[in-house]
C-alpha cells in the first residue's frame, strides 16, 4: 500500500514538472515582459540593464529552475492587468468554476449510470433507441451551441431561466461563495452546468452501455445465471461493479478534462469563473496570470486522476493483490 | 428411474435470414445417478446440449422445438421464474474455465451464500457454516479463510473445487459438466475427474460429463452419447461402445486414441473434418469423411435403430446386422 502511494505520488509530481516545463517555455514566447513592465519611452540601456538584473539573460534552464523555486512557494508572478499575485487572481475565481465542474459531473454521475445500464439491458426497447439517438446528438452538437440554443429557448424566448451570472450565492469560507444555498443560485447553475455536461454526458452513457453489455456475455455472468440467481442481482451485484471498474479510470480523465471545457461555458454564460478568466488574460496578453492558470489546472488534473486511482485500487479486489507485491 | 429424458430437442441460431440449426432433434435419457457421457469433435454441438437442458443458450440461440423433462416437467415450457429456481437448485452446471467462471469483484463466500439464499430461506450465517462444510468435502485447505478471498487469489485447480463446491451446494440431481478439467494443468486434471466421479457417486447425482477424452469417459460414466454435426449418432453402454464401437466415426474416435496406436508410429485420425452449421451436406453428416458412404448415405439421413446394447444412426451398420441375421437365419 505505502510503496503503491509513493510510486503514484512520484509519478504526479513527473507530471507536474513536464507541465511547469511546458507553461514556461510558453512564457518566454508570449511579449516581451519589459514592455508590460516599462512601456515605449525607456531607452536601450535601461532595458539592457533591467534585462540583466531580472535575470532574462540568463540560460533557459537557470530561469526555469528560479520559476520553479517560486512557484513551490506559491509565486507565479504577478498579473499585468490585476497588479495582483496571479496565483491569488486564480484561487479567488476557482470556487465558481468548481461548483459548474460538480454541478455537472452530479449530471453526469447521477444520469449515466441508470440510463447506460438500462440501454444495456434493454438494448431493444423504444426508450434505450431513442437514449442512444439523442447522445449522437449530445456528442456531435458543441458545447458553446448547446449554451447558446439554451440560453435562446430558455432565457430569450421563454423567459424560464437566468441567462448569466452566479446570481445569487452566499458566503462560504475565504473565497468560497456558493450557488447552491439559495433558490437563484440553483437557477443560475443549472443551464450551466447542463452544457458543460452536454459532451460527457453521452459519452458515459455509451461507455457504460459497452462495458455493461460486454460483462452480460461473461462466463461469470453465465455462470451466475446457471446458479439461479435473479436477473436484479446479477444486473447490480454481479454486472455493475465490473462495469464501473474501467469507466472510473476513464471518469477521472473526463473530469479533468471538463476544467479546460469550462473556459467555452463559462464566456457564453458570463460565468465569473477561472475559465472566462483565461480567455480574458489571452485577449489582454496577461501573461503571468495564462502560466498560473495552466498550472493550477495542471494541478486539479493531476491531484483527480490520483484520487480515481486510488479510488479504483480500493475497489478493485485484483489491484490490491498487486499492490501488496510492490 | 427417469431423470431426464429429451425428446426431438431441436436447437437453432436465429441469425440474420433463415437460422441454422445446430441440434437436429435429439433424444436421450438420464437415470437418476447415472453418468453419461457427451463426446465428439468440437463443434458437435456438446456445449449447446448442455446449455439448452438448463434454458441458458446465449443469443442468438434459441430452443426450437422437443421436450426436456425433468423430474417430469417440461424445461422448455416453463417460466423464466420456475427455470430459475431449477437452476443451481436441481440442476447444476460446471464450467470449462475455472479462470473465467467466478465473478472476479466478489468473494468465495459471498459467490456461495447467494447461491444458497436464492434458492433457500437462510440467514446469512447458516448460509456461510454450509459453505464452510461443502468446501471440506471437495478438500479445499483452510476453507474459513477461503471464504473471504477473491478467485484471483486462488489458483486454477483450487477455483475449479470451489465451482464443484458450488454446483454441489443444493444437492442437486444433475451436474452438467462442460470439459471441466480441460482448461487445467494436466498434473490436476486426474485429481479434478475423480474428486467430481467421488461427489457424484456419494451424493447420487446424475452427471452429464461433456468432454473430448474418451479415456475419462470409459473411467467415469456408465453411458455415452457420440454426437456428430448437432446428432447423436451412436449411444449406449459405455463399455460397450469402446469395447465394440458401431458407428464408423466412433470407430475412427476409438481408432484415433494413442492407446490404440503402436509406439513410434502416427495417430490414425479421421480424415477431412466435421462439416459447419452452414455447409451441412444431404444425408448422413459424416458421409464425406467416412470410407463406407453408399449413395444411401449421401441421399438419406439415417434413423436411429436399436443393435444390442447400443443405438446407432447409420446405414452401413443396418445393413450389416441385416445381413448378419440372414446369415443366421439361413443356418
Ligand atoms: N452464438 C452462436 N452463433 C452461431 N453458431 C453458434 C453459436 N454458438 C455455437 N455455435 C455453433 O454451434 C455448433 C455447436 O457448438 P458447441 O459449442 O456445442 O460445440 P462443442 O461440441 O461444445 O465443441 P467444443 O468441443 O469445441 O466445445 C458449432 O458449430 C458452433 O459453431
Ligand atoms: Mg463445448
Amino acid at each position: 500500500m505505502f510503496a503503491y502511494l509513493v510510486k503514484r505520488l512520484l509519478q504526479a509530481i513527473a507530471v507536474m514538472l513536464a507541465i511547469s516545463l511546458i507553461a514556461f517555455a510558453i512564457q518566454g514566447n508570449l511579449g516581451d515582459p519589459l514592455r508590460e513592465l516599462l512601456g515605449q519611452s525607456v531607452s536601450e540601456e535601461v532595458r539592457q540593464q533591467l534585462r540583466e538584473d531580472l535575470g532574462l539573460n540568463d540560460p533557459f534552464l537557470v530561469q526555469y529552475w528560479r520559476f520553479l523555486g517560486s512557484a513551490l512557494q506559491g509565486d507565479l508572478g504577478t498579473s499585468y492587468f490585476f497588479k495582483e499575485p496571479a496565483l491569488e487572481v486564480i484561487l479567488k475565481k476557482l470556487p465558481a468554476t468548481m461548483e459548474l465542474v460538480f454541478g455537472a459531473t452530479i449530471i453526469i454521475i447521477g444520469l449515466s449510470v441508470p440510463l447506460g445500464i438500462y440501454t444495456a439491458i434493454r438494448p431493444n426497447s423504444i426508450l434505450s433507441r431513442a437514449i442512444m439517438a439523442i447522445s449522437i446528438i449530445g456528442i456531435s452538437i458543441p458545447v458553446f451551441l448547446t449554451a447558446i440554443l439554451m440560453i435562446y429557448f430558455f432565457s430569450v424566448e421563454l423567459g424560464w431561466m437566468p441567462s448569466f451570472g452566479r446570481g445569487e450565492t452566499v458566503h462560504i469560507i475565504g473565497s468560497w461563495d456558493t450557488n447552491f444555498l439559495t433558490v437563484d443560485g440553483w437557477a443560475h447553475i443549472i443551464m450551466p452546468s447542463i452544457a458543460l455536461s452536454s459532451i460527457m454526458l453521452p459519452m458515459f452513457i455509451r461507455l457504460i452501455r459497452a462495458e455493461m453489455m460486454e460483462v452480460m456475455q461473461s462466463e461469470y455472468v453465465r455462470f451466475a445465471r446457471a446458479k439461479g440467481i435473479a436477473p436484479g442481482r446479477i444486473y447490480f451485484v454481479h454486472a455493475l461493479k465490473n462495469t464501473l471498474l474501467p469507466v472510473i479510470t476513464v471518469g477521472g480523465v473526463q473530469i479533468g478534462t471538463m476544467v479546460a471545457y469550462t473556459i467555452l461555458t463559462e464566456t457564453v454564460f458570463s460565468w465569473p469563473g477561472m475559465g472566462s478568466m483565461f480567455l480574458e488574460a489571452v485577449n489582454r496578453v496577461d501573461t503571468p496570470l495564462i502560466v498560473a492558470y495552466l498550472i493550477v489546472v495542471g494541478f486539479i488534473f493531476v491531484v483527480t486522476n490520483t484520487i480515481v486511482d486510488l479510488i479504483y485500487g480500493l475497489v478493485n479486489p485484483t489491484v490490491k493483490l498487486a499492490r501488496m507485491g510492490a | 428411474m427417469t431423470l431426464l429424458s429429451v425428446r426431438d430437442l431441436t436447437v437453432k441460431f436465429g441469425t440474420r435470414g433463415t437460422p441454422v440449426t445446430a441440434l437436429h432433434g435429439i433424444s436421450f435419457d438420464v437415470a437418476r445417478g447415472e453418468r453419461v457421457g457427451v463426446v465428439g469433435e468440437s463443434g458437435a454441438g456438446k456445449s449447446i446440449t448442455g446449455f439448452a437442458l438448463m434454458n441458458l443458450l446465449s443469443r442468438p440461440g434459441y430452443i426450437d422445438s422437443g421436450e426436456i423433462l425433468f423430474e417430469g416437467k417440461d424445461v422448455t415450457k416453463m417460466s423464466d421464474r420456475e427455470i430459475r429456481r431449477l437452476r443451481g437448485n436441481r440442476m447444476a452446471m460446471i464450467f470449462q474455465d475455472p479462470m473465467v467462471t467466478l465473478n472476479p469483484v466478489l468473494t468465495i463466500g459471498q459467490q456461495m451464500i447467494e447461491t444458497l439464499r436464492a434458492h433457500r430461506r437462510l440467514s446469512y450465517d447458516d448460509a456461510r457454516q454450509i459453505s464452510l462444510v461443502k468446501l471440506k468435502e471437495v478438500y479445499i485447505p483452510s476453507p474459513e479463510a477461503r471464504l473471504d478471498q477473491y478467485p484471483h487469489e486462488l489458483s486454477g485447480g483450487m477455483r475449479q473445487r470451489i465451482v464443484i463446491a458450488i454446483a454441489l451446494l443444493l444437492d442437486p440431481q444433475l451436474i452438467i459438466a462442460d470439459e471441466p478439467t480441460t482448461a487445467l494443468d494436466v498434473t490436476i486434471q486426474a485429481d479434478i475427474m475423480e474428486l467430481l466421479l467421488e461427489m457424484c457417486r456419494s451424493n447420487m447425482v446424475g452427471l452429464m460429463l461433456i468432454t473430448h477424452d474418451l479415456g475419462v469417459v470409459s473411467q467415469v460414466t456408465e453411458r455415452t452419447l457420440v454426437m456428430y454435426a448437432g446428432r447423436i449418432i451412436e449411444s449406449g453402454k459405455t463399455r460397450a461402445i469402446i469395447n465394440d464401437p458401431q458407428h464408423p466415426y466412433t470407430q475412427g474416435l476409438i481408432n484415433a486414441l494413442p492407446q490404440q496406436t503402436p509406439p513410434g508410429t502416427r495417430l490414425r485420425q479421421i480424415p477431412g473434418s466435421m462439416p459447419t452449421l452452414s455447409t451441412m451436406p444431404p444425408g448422413c453428416p459424416f458421409n464425406p469423411r467416412c470410407e463406407l458412404a453408399t449413395d444411401v448415405c449421401r441421399a438419406r439421413m439415417p434413423e436411429i435403430t436399436q443393435f444390442g446394447e447400443v443405438q446407432v444412426a447409420c446405414h452401413e451398420v443396418k445393413r450389416l446386422h441385416a445381413e448378419l441375421a440372414e446369415l443366421e437365419g439361413a443356418q
